[in-house]
């Protein structure tokens, strides 16, 4: 009796072991690391469906800040990374991880801040809204996760004149977190932050927040895919994901990321290259 | 799932993507908590019986490996399954099978911890008659499992609770990708970070209510079997 309970165990963990192993041998799928702000804001649940049913391929999407992304592709993790930080994309070829890096798509970022303004930024630019808010120590949450929003708020600061490693204070809150998760902490502490405009058009409890600085061209957010190099990490599935790239890129893939929107408002704005061929 | 639903409507709609997230946590936690057993239980049991030196420090650690942090356990196994660390040619990162396996050793100090406790009460009770019978130590060992075996449900269910539960380990090593590796946990930690939060909570309720169906389930076996046996 207790010899059949041990191989009832074994024979059922073995089961679900060989049933969930992935069937490699006509595997027609891809990892894409890629970030939170292309899956929380649902693009990729709107593009995928499209170009399975195009290509019969699947694609598995691991979504991480563009850092931790482009650092899953450089452990050979992933086939492809689609991310949006392009001094971090261009190292990342030039290092060797990656084959090359294309134009996607661009949506922009905006300021979030509580309805009541508490520093006077509205309608500012970003650089002199920036100041105001490390002037008068309003809270700041920064997502702190080396992501690609995180990049680009560290460079803003920068151009706004003011060193951030210095300045900071207990106003400055890093939590080292996605998007999402930036957004509810700072409703909850009536605070400011750095959000890409798709996860917040998407994003459902805004609470009090809404947006204190847009249009700035300074606050431009291109998105860049790459295949990472199969020299490399010979496990690559370089056909796959080079068909998935060159979809991205054409006029099927582009219409379908402009034809993405939520409540009427379009979240991505497609500007791959047009290809001679 | 659609964010425009409840997670209610997604239950009375028999929504496809939410079963199979759960038909997903229930497999990879289950076959968890088999193979932990298989694993933990011999070796809850040999610790209770066996003496040696350093028995002392093992039972101490064993204990506090029950406290394993998931994301500790995680990240290892991420290092460990990653085409760059030294299992990477298996080719199972971000695969239900690495969920399995960093769960399995998230919960075999649990049940074997679990179990070298129980099994060395029952000892202690049992020693007499074992010892004039000139038992061998394996056969103490399967005798006093088999005895304990209504006791060490609890073992099991500890280990399923916290394979159920937690977010940390499977997040890492799975990646939470649609259709394929995304669980109960990480459906709501996502939800959370859309900042949907009352299909969040939706989805917490119904992973709650599941846990609770399971342990109902074991415990109505528990209170038959043992009238069975009288």
């Amino acid at each position: 009796m207790a010899f059949r309970l041990v191989s009832l165990a074994s024979a059922f963990a073995f089961g679900v072991l060989a049933g969930l192993a992935p069937a490699s041998a006509q595997d027609r799928s891809i990892v894409v690391a890629s970030t939170t702000s292309t899956q929380d804001s649902g693009l990729f649940g709107h593009l995928l469906p499209l170009f399975k049913a195009r290509t019969n391929i699947e694609v598995k999407v691991i979504a991480q800040g563009t850092g931790q992304a482009l650092d899953t592709a450089r452990r050979g993790d992933a086939d492809v990374v689609f991310v949006h930080a392009r001094s971090q994309e261009e190292k990342f070829v030039t290092d060797g991880f990656g084959v090359k890096r294309f134009d996607v798509m661009y949506n922009d970022f905006v300021l979030i801040g509580p309805k009541g303004d508490p520093a006077g930024v509205k309608g500012k630019d970003i650089e002199t809204a920036l100041r105001a808010i490390q002037a008068k120590a309003a809270p700041f949450v920064s997502r702190g996760d080396k992501s690609g929003t995180h990049s680009a708020e560290l460079a803003l600061w920068k151009q706004a004149g003011i060193d951030i490693a210095a300045a900071k204070g207990p106003w400055y809150r890093e939590i080292g977190q996605g998007m999402g998760p930036a957004l509810n902490t700072a409703g909850a502490m009536n605070g400011y932050v750095l959000a890409d405009r798709g996860t917040w058009i998407s994003f459902r409890n805004r609470g009090e927040l809404e947006i204190a600085v847009e249009g700035d061209k300074r606050l431009f957010n291109q998105y860049g895919v790459i295949l990472v190099n199969p020299e490399k990490f010979p496990s690559v599935k370089k056909e796959f994901g080079q068909i998935f790239i060159d979809w991205l890129v054409s006029a099927e893939g582009q219409a379908a990321i402009a034809a993405y929107k939520i409540d009427g408002q379009q979240l991505f704005f497609p500007n791959a290259e047009k290809k001679a061929s | 799932m659609s964010d425009q639903y409840s997670a209610w409507q997604l239950i009375l709609n028999g929504d496809a993507a939410l079963f199979a997230i759960v038909r997903l946590s229930l497999a990879v936690s289950l076959s968890a908590v088999a193979l932990a057993a298989l694993i933990g239980m011999p070796l809850g049991a040999l610790l209770a019986l066996a003496r040696f030196p350093g028995r002392s420090v093992l039972v101490v650690l064993l204990n506090a490996l029950m406290g394993l942090p998931p994301v500790v356990v995680g990240l290892a196994v991420y290092l460990l399954l990653s085409r760059s660390g030294p299992l990477g040619a298996m080719g199972i990162l971000f695969t239900p099978t690495a969920m399995v396996i960093a769960q399995t050793i998230l919960i075999v100090p649990i049940i074997a911890a679990l179990t070298r406790q129980t099994i060395e009460d029952l000892w202690a009770e049992y020693r007499d008659e074992l010892t004039a019978m000139d038992v061998s130590q394996t056969g103490r060992m399967v005798t006093l499992l088999w005895d304990a075996r209504f006791s060490l449900l609890t073992a099991l269910l500890a280990g399923f609770g916290r394979a159920a539960a937690e977010v940390g380990a499977v997040m890492i090593v799975g990646g939470n990708i649609d259709g394929f590796t995304r669980t109960m946990t990480t459906a709501v930690a996502l939800e959370t970070s859309k900042g949907n939060l009352p299909l969040a909570l939706g989805l917490g309720l119904v992973l709650v209510a599941i846990v609770l169906a399971i342990n109902a389930a074991a415990w109505g076996t528990r209170v038959w079997s043992e009238r069975q046996v009288g």
